[in-house]
């Protein structure tokens, strides 16, 4: 009976794992013939400047994203965990973004930070009318900002949840003995969301890790190489250039990294606890 | 922090912060629906954020014009045809890795959860190596399939958890009865499992409905485009035709919009329940 999901997972997802392993010793255009390589793709990929600074800006966006997604979604979703109705509707309207596909979010953020005709010029304020998308020192934060519009309310999702499972006696019992909302945010709140904080962050670093689409169509990886960060230096290595096995060498870099945060988030928060539950069943 | 709590002291700080992010939501929402309501002429003359002063859904009607309806049944179809198989296969492994006894349910857990942190980027030439191979390329089952393959790990993970819950006594029964495996999938955990079923659906269907890179590589023509390509492609095509490019963003929307309306309360859980706890 789990026939069928090991038959389609093996093949389109197990298999291309170790294909990829062994793509990057090849050469291959994409069509043509398919020549032993070695490890020639490994030395020309860790010699290529392109390729090591997508590597740095790919570390760079994570660290902003994470700097900037966390705290907001953290006191989001503390905020919403409260039950008034008005919070509710919050909590609705903040799901939105969530509905809208990378392309889709990228082509809005394209119009709307237009110089010309965006939102920039209708506010008339100077600071607001910069070329945001064009200017190579900017766009990497524009990238940042608009990733966080999309996914800050997945975490903000993930901060009420945890929250909410947090026992009303504990803030009982703090309220007693007179500790403040800071004091109890600081000594009940933030302590209790230990696993989601964990959750959360490691989500948010495999996920930057991983942004492709959204900034293929919002950038291209440009201004010049401004936002080509590892996914997007993967593609165009690969797709555009026909350069298949140093594209995959780029892949296996993305995995590598993507597997040691899961495994660790798999190590810190519930997965081990679940296995350890069904071995005792 | 307690709605108890936050009743007696208002949190300032929280409250500040949440409005401040509505207007940064909804500011760009806003933003795409007055847009595509804007005539073409009037795109570079007035105010961006301004009600259009000649609203109009002409740009409906370009993007409409342009096969749009074709992007969007391709869409459909693959997103239907990818969820329901999905559903389909991963109950069926959940039931094996629930009841079966032996180390073999118990690793096949282990691959799921692994199977979660391979990123489709990094699997993605191999995919596309496989696909050309199997003369799939350019075809909606070069996205069908290893969308399955990709939605398999968290949708088996979710229903695990889920059908764990399910007391062993009520197997044991239908059992004894002498029900075959499969009358106890169709009849038990199937129908026990519909809430499960209905929240990890709704979600793969999101992920399904707005991905990008297996459009971007698997296919080519127009006539296997799905929505999410087509906007780009849109972009391209219309080029300074904002409103056209907009009413698109709208219309591939609209579908769920409409999901996220009828089962909220399914895509909000489905969303938090792998990693929520």
């Amino acid at each position: 009976m789990a026939a069928p999901a090991l038959i389609v997972f093996g093949i389109f997802a197990i298999v291309p794992l170790f294909g990829v392993a062994a793509l990057s010793l090849v050469h291959w255009d994409g069509l043509g013939a398919i020549t032993w390589a070695g490890f020639d793709n490994w030395t020309a990929a860790a010699e290529d400047p392109v390729s090591r600074n997508a590597l740095w800006l790919t570390v760079k966006l994570t660290v902003l994203c994470v700097l900037f997604q966390a705290p907001i979604s953290l006191l989001l979703g503390v905020f919403l965990a409260g039950r008034q109705r008005y919070r509710a509707l919050l909590a609705t309207l903040f799901f939105l973004p969530l509905l809208f596909s990378s392309a889709a979010v990228a082509i809005t953020f394209t119009a709307l930070l237009d110089p010309n005709f965006g939102a920039g010029s209708a506010l008339d304020i100077p600071l607001l009318t910069q070329n945001w998308l064009g200017d190579p020192d900017l766009a990497l934060y524009v990238v940042v900002f608009v990733i966080g519009w999309c996914f800050i309310p997945f975490h903000t999702l993930i901060y009420q949840a945890g929250t909410r499972q947090i026992p009303r006696e504990l803030y009982e019992a703090s309220r007693m003995d007179g500790a403040s909302p800071v004091q109890q945010f600081f000594n009940i709140t933030l302590p209790m969301l230990k696993y989601t904080i964990v959750t959360s962050t490691t989500l948010m670093t495999v996920g930057s890790l991983t942004y492709f689409d959204l900034i293929f169509v919002l950038t291209g990886g440009g201004p010049g190489n401004a936002t080509r960060v590892l996914p997007l230096d993967m593609y165009l290595t690969g797709f555009r250039s026909y350069d298949m096995g140093r594209a995959s060498v780029l892949a296996l870099v993305l995995v590598a990294v993507g597997l040691a945060v899961s495994l660790g988030l798999n190590r810190i928060t519930g997965a081990n606890r679940m296995d350890s539950q069904s071995e005792g069943s | 922090m307690t709605s108890q709590r936050n009743e007696n002291r208002p949190n300032v700080l929280g409250a500040a912060l949440s409005w401040l992010w509505l207007a940064v939501i909804i500011l760009p929402i806003y933003y795409i629906f007055i847009t595509s309501l804007r005539p073409r002429e009037d795109y570079y003359s007035e105010n961006p954020l301004s009600w259009p002063s000649n609203a109009t859904l002409t740009a409906y009607q370009r993007v409409l014009e342009n096969d749009f309806l074709r992007f969007f049944f391709n869409s459909v179809v693959v997103t239907a045809a990818a969820v329901t198989v999905t559903l389909a296969v991963s109950i069926m492994a959940a039931y094996v890795v629930v009841r079966s006894r032996n180390r073999f349910g118990r690793n096949l857990f282990r691959v799921a959860l692994l199977g979660i942190a391979i990123p489709i980027q990094a699997a993605i030439i191999p995919v596309y190596y496989l696909i050309v191979q199997l003369g799939l390329y350019d075809t909606l089952w070069a996205l069908i399939l290893p969308s399955i393959a990709f939605s398999i790990p968290l949708t088996l993970l979710i229903l695990t958890n889920f059908l764990r819950e399910i007391p062993g006594s009520l197997f044991e029964s239908m059992r004894m009865d002498g029900a075959t495996e499969w009358k106890i999938l169709l009849r038990l955990v199937v129908p026990l499992s519909r809430p499960a079923l209905a929240t990890v659906g709704v979600y793969q269907a999101l992920q399904v409905w707005n991905g990008f890179l297996f459009p971007l590589v698997l296919t080519q023509s127009a006539s296997t485009r799905v929505l999410p390509l087509s906007l780009w492609s849109f972009q391209g095509q219309f080029g300074v035709d904002v409103p056209a490019v907009l009413a698109a963003v709208v219309l591939s929307v609209l579908p769920m919009l409409a999901a996220y309306i009828i089962a909220r309360r399914q895509l909000v859980s489905g969303l938090t329940a792998g990693f929520g706890k």
